[in-house]
């Protein structure tokens, strides 16, 4: 079931009663979530995004706008007549009833026409612990699970009623590193195995990126992008898109373009076709820097940091943003630990140019072939 | 590790000679005295050691009458302001202006004296040749007839008695509740929203489990509490409360200790050790109960 969202918007009341302006929560979604795909709801934490992902379930009314199961309309519609599953990031699991009878709980409020034997629903939960794989521990009680398991007696309890849409507000969040790692890999599965529309809530952009279709990157209740995980990380429409996706993050720097030149700290670094004049900030990718004896790019060695499959290089450059610029580059290259500054050439698809002002993307041309494979490592990417 | 032993036990000690003091040897005593029959208490001698003063006291009247009282009050007042203070909270939660003040209005009576209460009781419920007080009127008012509710027939001064109870012990209890019911995380009512619980069943399958540790303490509590009223009673019907008919276990304790025809300690210490049996034994089966129902 495709999901589409006309001009959502949710405004609060300020909580604080003397001040008459309203906060914006969501402003202006307008997008569409194509059938069957898993998206990730991509943004730093009160950006509005758990808002969004309750105007879709129904349990927030939007102050304007439409949302659309398929061909219709269920703004005015509640959460059970849309036919949701919701999954709360503590996972709201009913601490008093075994495993079954949670999954189970949401059978038993149908009414009329749609309800089911005590069989039918037996078998349905079975059904779906299969899918979850949690069979064997349908007499417990969520507080005799780890955080794992509830997570999937959450997600089976949300498909039982085979919902047209998947809800998830920040699945993982609970979870320790290494059951994070496992679950979303497991979310992946079950959504794929399913094939229910899909939509999740993260702050975790490497979560959003590892499992999604698409990703919708959003900053205080503005959507800025949505796209595939790798066209939104390769080809960011401003500043925050760029600064949010990838780890470790893009180096920023001051700048100015001068001449379809680029300069950083008043050296030229790199060719830019068709940017206009004007101050700029500049984003590079980690894995953009190639390290060149003559390269124009010269910043202050402070160490490198080796990981085995690649490098990092940390140092210091008196424009960056962050005093700290991290550079990976490929194993075998080799960097001289005993000179005080590193020099390096830019990819020049790595390298992205924001206005000063707007933070918007400025775009500018690169031959293609300006990358020579000098290194291995990057070139997977 | 038996050096250790020892220190805890030092370090105990304190704790223990006053609980010896103070628990084990009145309640040794309360035993001890409830088996010497004939005891009198200036020469301090008794008869001999046996079983008489229970039997006396569960063949005399007074005492069966107070034991009627007890029971069929605890029995008519704890279902019933349990049952109150669970749904003023939740109706409170409904309303939202001035909800505070409600609460605080409710808390009231906890705070206010037992015997200033009992007197306005007394204001309310009382007939006398000048007054009828505030009830009559208002039965005589829908054409009924005025009943002295202190001094008349039983069924009246029991009405009262639990009414009392009622209102004395449920602030307590609603502010238990109250914060019983606010410690219930928001999001298993979410959780429920999105299935289309109907209000009901969220009450009855989640909001009532959620808080049945707390019910259940309550009851336990109010049980005891109950059998161990007395001044509530003294309150509304006066000291005299076995010639009232209104006389509670523990006033029929106070009565053969101090009364006006007291002075038996063995009466009165096989009364209370009958009323601890009754406590004990209802206590265990409302654990018993609990362990079966209170579900987490």
């Amino acid at each position: 079931m495709k999901v589409v969202l006309k001009h959502l918007t949710k405004r609060f009341p300020n909580r604080n009663k003397k001040i008459k302006t309203e906060v914006v929560a969501v402003s202006d979604f307008d997008f569409e979530i194509p059938d069957g795909k898993l998206i990730g709801l991509l943004g730093p934490s009160g950006c509005g995004k758990s808002t969004a992902l309750n105007m879709i379930c129904g349990l927030e009314t939007p102050t304007e706008g439409r949302v659309f199961f398929g061909d219709e309309d269920v703004t005015d519609y509640p959460p059970e007549r849309r036919g949701v599953g919701m999954v709360f990031q503590n996972y709201a699991l009913y601490p008093h009833m075994t495993v079954r009878q949670n999954i189970i709980f949401p059978l038993t409020n149908l009414k009329g026409a749609d309800k089911l034997t005590k069989e039918q629903m037996n078998e349905r939960a079975e059904r779906v612990a299969r899918i979850v794989q949690i069979e064997e521990l349908m007499e417990r009680k969520p507080g005799q699970m780890s955080g794992g398991q509830q997570q999937r007696v959450a997600i089976a309890r949300a498909l039982v009623k085979t919902p047209r849409v998947l809800l998830l507000d920040e699945p993982l969040s609970n979870l320790d590193a290494r059951l994070r790692l496992q679950t979303r890999e497991e979310i992946r599965k079950i959504q794929k195995d399913t094939g229910v529309t899909t939509i999740f809530v993260t702050h975790d952009q490497e979560e959003a990126m590892s499992i999604s279709d698409l990703i919708v990157v959003m900053e205080k209740g503005v959507m800025q992008q949505i796209g595939a995980p790798q066209e939104v990380y390769s080809d960011p429409v401003n500043l925050f898109v760029a600064k949010f996706l990838g780890t470790p993050a893009i180096n920023v720097f001051k700048g100015n373009v001068a001449g379809e030149q680029l300069y950083i700290g008043g050296e030229p670094v790199l060719e830019v076709k068709g940017a206009r004049d004007g101050d700029v900030f500049v984003g590079i990718r980690p894995e953009g820097f190639i390290p060149d004896r003559n390269g124009p790019f010269k910043s202050k060695l402070t160490g490198i940091e080796v990981m085995g499959r690649d490098i990092t290089v940390v140092s210091e450059h008196p424009e960056a943003e962050n005093p700290v610029v991290r550079s990976i580059i490929s194993a075998e290259s080799r960097i001289d630990t005993s000179s005080e500054t590193v020099s390096f050439r830019l990819r020049p698809y790595k390298v992205f140019l924001f206005d000063a002002e707007t933070k918007e993307r400025i775009r500018f041309e690169y031959a293609v072939d300006a990358d020579p494979q000098e290194d291995g490592g990057a070139a997977e990417e | 590790m038996k050096k250790n032993g020892f220190k805890a036990w030092l370090y105990l000690l304190p704790a223990l000679i006053f609980l010896a003091v103070f628990m084990v040897y009145p309640l040794v005593d309360v035993l001890i005295y409830s088996m010497e029959e004939g005891y009198n208490s200036t020469s301090q001698a008794s008869y001999g050691v046996g079983l008489y003063n229970f039997s006396y006291v569960l063949r005399d009247p007074f005492f069966l009458q107070a034991l009627k009282n007890t029971f069929l009050m605890v029995i008519i007042t704890v279902p019933i302001s349990t049952g109150l203070s669970l749904l003023i909270p939740l109706a409170l939660s409904s309303i939202k202006p001035l909800q505070n003040l409600f609460q605080t209005i409710y808390f009231l009576p906890y705070v206010t004296n037992t015997l200033a209460v009992g007197l306005v009781f007394m204001i309310l419920f009382r007939k006398t040749p000048y007054s009828d007080g505030m009830v009559n009127r208002l039965i005589m008012f829908f054409g009924g007839r005025s009943v002295d509710f202190i001094e008349g027939p039983y069924w009246a001064k029991m009405f009262v008695f639990c009414f009392y109870i009622i209102w004395v012990v449920m602030p307590f209890k609603i502010l238990i509740l109250t914060s019983a019911l606010a410690s219930v995380n928001p999001m298993y009512y979410k959780a429920a929203k999105v299935d289309g619980t109907p209000k009901w069943r969220v009450f009855t399958k989640i909001t009532l489990p959620m808080i049945s540790p707390m019910i259940f303490y309550l009851v336990i509590t109010g049980f005891i509490g109950a059998f161990k009223a007395y001044s509530d009673s003294v309150a509304l019907f006066g000291v005299d409360l076995n010639a009232q008919g209104m006389n509670t276990l523990v006033g029929y304790v106070y009565d053969m200790l101090y009364g006006a025809r007291g002075g038996y300690p063995s009466y009165a210490s096989a009364a209370a050790l009958i009323l601890f049996a009754i406590v004990f034994t209802i206590t265990c089966v409302n654990l018993i109960i609990s362990r079966k129902k209170v579900v987490y």
